[in-house]
């Protein structure tokens, strides 16, 4: 049946039909277009990230009630301070999306702006949570001191982990746009950063929800 | 090692690293004094035949899918020597301890040789072996010209390098972790193994472990969205669609294992209480967790090979694959189940009736999809004319082993079984029969399918036969006494034994492992001798497709140039290039066009060299190199994304040129 | 069709699919905002007498807060990359919840079962 067999090699070259390699084969000019893949390469690391915080938040379901004889988050935690927090990062996220349409306005000095705005934000939040942090250690309520606050410290600390490592991504990125411009690649890694930064919101979305609303009631 | 929990003495400059840290073992010295003169042997001949720059430009820093495919295939398979040493090793003392005897090992020694057998094997062989090929195939497979991002597969190839280097280290200085390949706690906690060997463990798994996520991420988005024009879903090649699954598993449940660790990594340096018996912690929670990783990584495992075998059955039987819609649906409902049944490795936790229960029945449902593709396979070579070479010939031996594993499986899935056979040599032999039989079997049938794709000559099949048999028969010898010694109560990872009557079992093991060193000494022949007689005309594949095969790999020349195809395939219907075969599309030439490709470039190199020298900081508390040369790693990381100038086009005229010496090349072979 | 087609046709990728505007994510933040105020109100008035009740509202607009952040910042649609956004959130929902529910639903029998309510007397006793 078959035209050609490891035999015969020389079916492979001498029985080309046109037609065929006109089907089979596109031969304009193409290419792939540059980064196609980054949006989605992106969203599926986020993916992947989600569920390094599901795994804390697992481990806060399980062991969240083991005080080990120590303060409980009704002693600890202080909503005032929560609520100025995530009200930071809302307020990021606001000033994020106004960057991103500034970028695609072309406006290279307004981006610029609202990105600075927004690592004023994500610094003050991360200001507030290392305060929290700092005064919680010193009432000798340390992650050491049970199961309950190891796992309260890092699912709340990884999360600010990122906001760390994201604000030193936006200084790099604000960088670049100032010496590059509002470039293909340079619209590219907003877009990730952005995606990377709204996503971290929707993660203090579930631990406002339920390390600190939950526990205090 | 330190008698006492941390009482280890530390320096400033090298923190607990000191002169107590080299092992007083001989036979270690013995080992290192090997590696010394063998590592000495090739750095010189690299340098004598000027060598360096070569690597350096044509391998370490490419970014071409194909050669980083080979690297992963060829760390893989000297890891596999260190992983299989170690097996030896447990079968010597184990057919040797009786009767009083001590045997050869001490306990702290042979701790170490079980633990680091199991993690090299799974995570510095079977995931290379099967990163690797997934690299080299899946993008000639889609008609694709790389992976969607080059560099960062790169970048994920060394860091497994560099995770593997930190385990190799732990050889020679200090000592690996004792306490089995998944280091529970509260024996991996620091009051039980306050040395350094869990935490050579946790470094080396989780250096490694970026770069396992990242190349997962990167062929998931490649085959999402590389594919050739036409080319749906349901037109992919099997392999391609078993990879597809694996690496979505890859990258749903590394997270899960990277996070796990680092909650142990935080108990033992930070005092934190996640898994430690005092202060509210909880140790099987790691143990849920791990598993929870751990079960998807079975499927990791074995999913491509499950393609492979596809691909073999269908093409050495001249069929198109029986049932392609049922074993893709098998495949995604493997991939999906696979995430409910983790508990069965633990049903002796005592999380009681309705848990083991639900946990048992989901087990038992997982087999089923297996057990379709098994009934694809029987039925794609019925009535096929089969054609008995090397990759056919594992993949019916594939077929045998499985079934007998998998089924073991089944019975280990009823709890009531499990609670007499946990950790007992019955399931020792149960994994291995299912991870030898299916995933190294599977990967001896894809090197000796696709060799010659890779290299252009075809491997020797007499040493591959000889390699073959000792395998086969060498591994039932070995694995059959340990479900017997199961059933007698023999539990696992044990080193001395009072009962002689398990000792003619072990014996027969032992000599079992024997016959599977030659065959492991055999296949290295087998690619001695076919690189030897390379040249030989009976064992060139000039044409590019030696085994009449069907997907798209085979549509370009052997080994195919950097550029794969030089004009973009485009797919009509499943088997893509048997329709060209059979249409008359299978040389396309006319007027080409430069072809945009990647740079190669150093930085993965550098930043996995970074984040090695990182992990060994940590691993000894040298916390002045450790904060060094993490903000080394950022630095390099940020200076890297100011380089935008990261492609270039492969000219016209050197695409015109290697198309025509194919198009000789093929002329010559036909004789014309 | 072949991924290569699409994007072919679409046109450049980095700002092909919708990026929103001033009025969307006004709107997003606005009830955002709503949402985020409302469960901290309650709980810090001390909430319902029904303890499950006032559970189920925070977690409710937790979810529907996330929703809208989905929506109206990820701009997340079902056709964006032609869904494969959509199906890996999906999927890694799914995973997240069995992760959730299975580790929390393990480890409760387990405590239950292998920790039963502590004998002090009989233990007092034991090994002495």
């Amino acid at each position: 049946m078959s035209v050609f067999s490891p035999a015969n090699p020389a079916a492979l070259y001498a029985e080309n039909n046109p037609e065929a390699v006109a089907k089979y084969w596109d031969q304009s000019e193409h290419h792939p277009e540059e980064g196609a893949s980054t949006p989605l390469g992106f969203w599926v690391y986020l993916m992947s990230d989600c569920l390094m915080f599901a795994v804390l938040f697992a481990v806060y379901g399980v062991l969240g009630t083991s005080y080990a004889a120590g303060p409980g988050p009704k002693a600890l935690f202080d909503l005032n301070l929560v609520a100025i927090n995530t009200a930071m990062l809302l307020f990021s996220s606001i000033t994020f999306g106004f960057a991103m349409l500034a970028m695609y306005a072309g406006q290279k000095g307004k981006t610029l702006g609202w990105l600075f705005v927004t690592l004023l934000f994500g610094l003050a939040f991360l200001g507030i949570e290392l305060y929290e942090f700092y005064h919680l250690i010193q009432e000798g309520a340390g992650p050491g001191r049970s199961a309950f606050l190891s796992s309260f410290f890092v699912l709340v600390g990884t999360h600010g982990l990122h906001v760390t490592f994201g604000s030193i991504w936006l200084i790099t990125l604000m960088v670049q746009l100032a010496q590059k411009g509002i470039t293909v690649a340079n619209i590219r890694r907003m877009n990730c950063l952005s995606m990377f930064w709204h996503f971290l919101d929707v993660i203090w979305i579930g631990v406002f929800t339920f390390v600190y609303l939950l526990g205090m009631i | 090692m330190a008698d006492v929990p941390g009482a280890q003495p530390t320096t400033f400059l090298l923190g607990r690293l000191n002169w107590d840290a080299i092992p007083k073992d001989p036979i270690i010295w013995v080992t290192f004094a090997a590696v010394v003169l063998g590592g000495i042997v090739v750095l010189g001949a690299l340098t004598k035949y000027r060598l360096w720059g070569y690597l350096w430009k044509e391998w370490f820093t490419s970014v071409d899918h194909k050669k980083i495919g080979i690297m992963y295939i060829a760390l893989a398979l000297v890891m596999f020597v260190r992983g299989f040493a170690d097996a030896l090793m447990m079968r010597l003392q184990q057919v040797w301890a009786f009767n009083g005897s001590e045997g050869y090992l001490n306990s702290h020694h042979y701790d170490q040789v079980f633990t680091a057998h199991g993690v090299i094997m799974i995570f510095f062989v079977a995931m290379p072996f099967i990163t690797g090929l997934m690299n080299y195939l899946v993008p000639l497979q889609i008609g694709a010209r790389d992976v969607s991002f080059p560099f960062l597969n790169n970048f994920s190839f060394w860091m497994t390098v560099g995770g593997a280097v930190i385990t190799m280290a732990s050889l020679f200085i200090g000592e690996f972790a004792q306490t089995g390949w998944l280091a529970f706690p509260p024996l991996s906690g620091l009051q039980s193994s306050p040395y350094v060997g869990v935490d050579y463990y946790i470094w080396g798994l989780q250096v490694a472990g970026v770069g396992t996520t990242l190349s997962g991420i990167n062929l998931l988005v490649t085959i999402l969205k590389m594919r050739a024009p036409g080319m749906t879903m349901m037109r992919l090649p099997i392999f391609t669609w078993t990879s597809l699954c694996a690496n979505v598993l890859i990258v749903a449940s590394f997270p899960v294992l990277t996070m796990t660790l680092i909650l142990l990594t935080l108990d033992r340096y930070l005092g934190t209480a996640f898994f430690t018996n005092e202060a509210g912690g909880n140790s099987m929670m790691y143990v849920n967790l791990i598993w929870i990783w751990g079960h998807p990584e079975v499927y990791i495992l074995i999913l491509p090979l499950f393609g492979v075998f596809s691909e073999v059955t269908s093409t050495f039987s001249g069929k198109r694959l029986f049932g392609y819609s049922s074993m893709v649906y098998a495949t995604v409902c493997i991939t999906i189940l696979s995430y409910v049944v983790w508990l069965h490795h633990f049903f002796t936790m005592g999380s009681g009736a309705s848990v083991n229960a639900f946990f048992g029945i989901t087990t038992m449902i997982i087999s089923i999809p297996t057990g379709a593709k098994l009934f694809n396979w029987l039925f794609t070579m019925y009535k096929g004319r089969i054609r008995y070479e090397l990759p056919m010939m594992w993949t019916l031996a594939f077929m045998l082993t499985f079934t007998v594993g998998g089924m073991t499986g089944v019975l280990l899935a009823v709890p009531p079984a499990d609670f007499v056979l946990h950790n007992s040599l019955f399931l020792v032999a149960h994994f291995h029969n299912v991870i030898i039989g299916g995933v190294l079997f599977g990967l001896f049938a894809a090197i000796n399918f696709w060799w010659p794709k890779a290299f252009g000559f075809r491997l020797n099949v007499f040493w591959g036969k000889v390699s073959f048999w000792f395998w086969v028969v060498g591994f039932w010898m070995a694995f059959m006494p340990l479900y017997v010694l199961g059933l007698m109560g023999v539990t696992r990872r044990l080193r001395v034994f009072e009962d002689p009557s398990y000792q003619i079992w072990f014996g027969v093991a032992a000599f079992g492992a024997v016959l599977i060193a030659v065959g492991i000494a055999a296949m290295f022949v087998q690619f001695g001798v076919s690189i030897w007689k390379r040249n030989d005309p009976a064992m060139r594949d000039e044409t590019g497709d030696p085994w009449d095969g069907r997907t798209l790999e085979w549509a370009t020349s052997s080994p195919p140039p950097d550029y794969n195809f030089a004009f973009t395939p485009v797919s009509h219907g499943l088997d893509t290039w048997w329709d060209m075969k059979r249409e008359g599309a299978a040389r396309p030439v006319g007027k080409y066009h430069a072809i945009h490709m990647p740079k190669n470039t150093g930085t993965g190199v550098v930043l996995s060299a970074i984040a090695t020298v990182f992990g060994m900081a940590m691993i000894w508390y040298i916390w002045w190199l450790a904060v060094l040369s993490f903000a080394g790693l950022v630095v390099v990381a940020i200076w890297h994304t100011f380089n935008y100038n990261r492609d270039f086009y492969i000219p016209v005229t050197e695409i015109e040129a290697k198309e025509a010496a194919r198009t000789k090349q093929l002329q010559a072979a036909a004789g014309v | 069709m072949g991924a290569h087609h699409d994007t072919h046709d679409h046109g450049h990728s980095a700002g092909s699919h919708d990026h929103g505007s001033h009025a969307s994510y006004i709107k997003g933040f606005i009830l955002s905002v709503i949402l985020t105020a409302l469960p901290f109100g309650l709980v810090m008035a001390g909430g319902f007498e029904n303890r499950l009740l006032t559970v189920a509202l925070i977690v409710g607009f937790a979810v529907v807060q996330i929703l809208i952040h989905m929506v109206y910042f990820l701009h997340m649609t079902a056709k964006h990359e032609e869904g494969w956004t959509l199906m890996s959130t999906l999927f890694t929902l799914i995973v997240v919840v069995i992760m959730l529910a299975g580790s929390i639903w393990v480890m409760y029998h387990m405590n239950t079962n292998m920790m039963p309510k502590m004998n002090h007397e009989a233990l007092q006793g034991f090994g002495s």
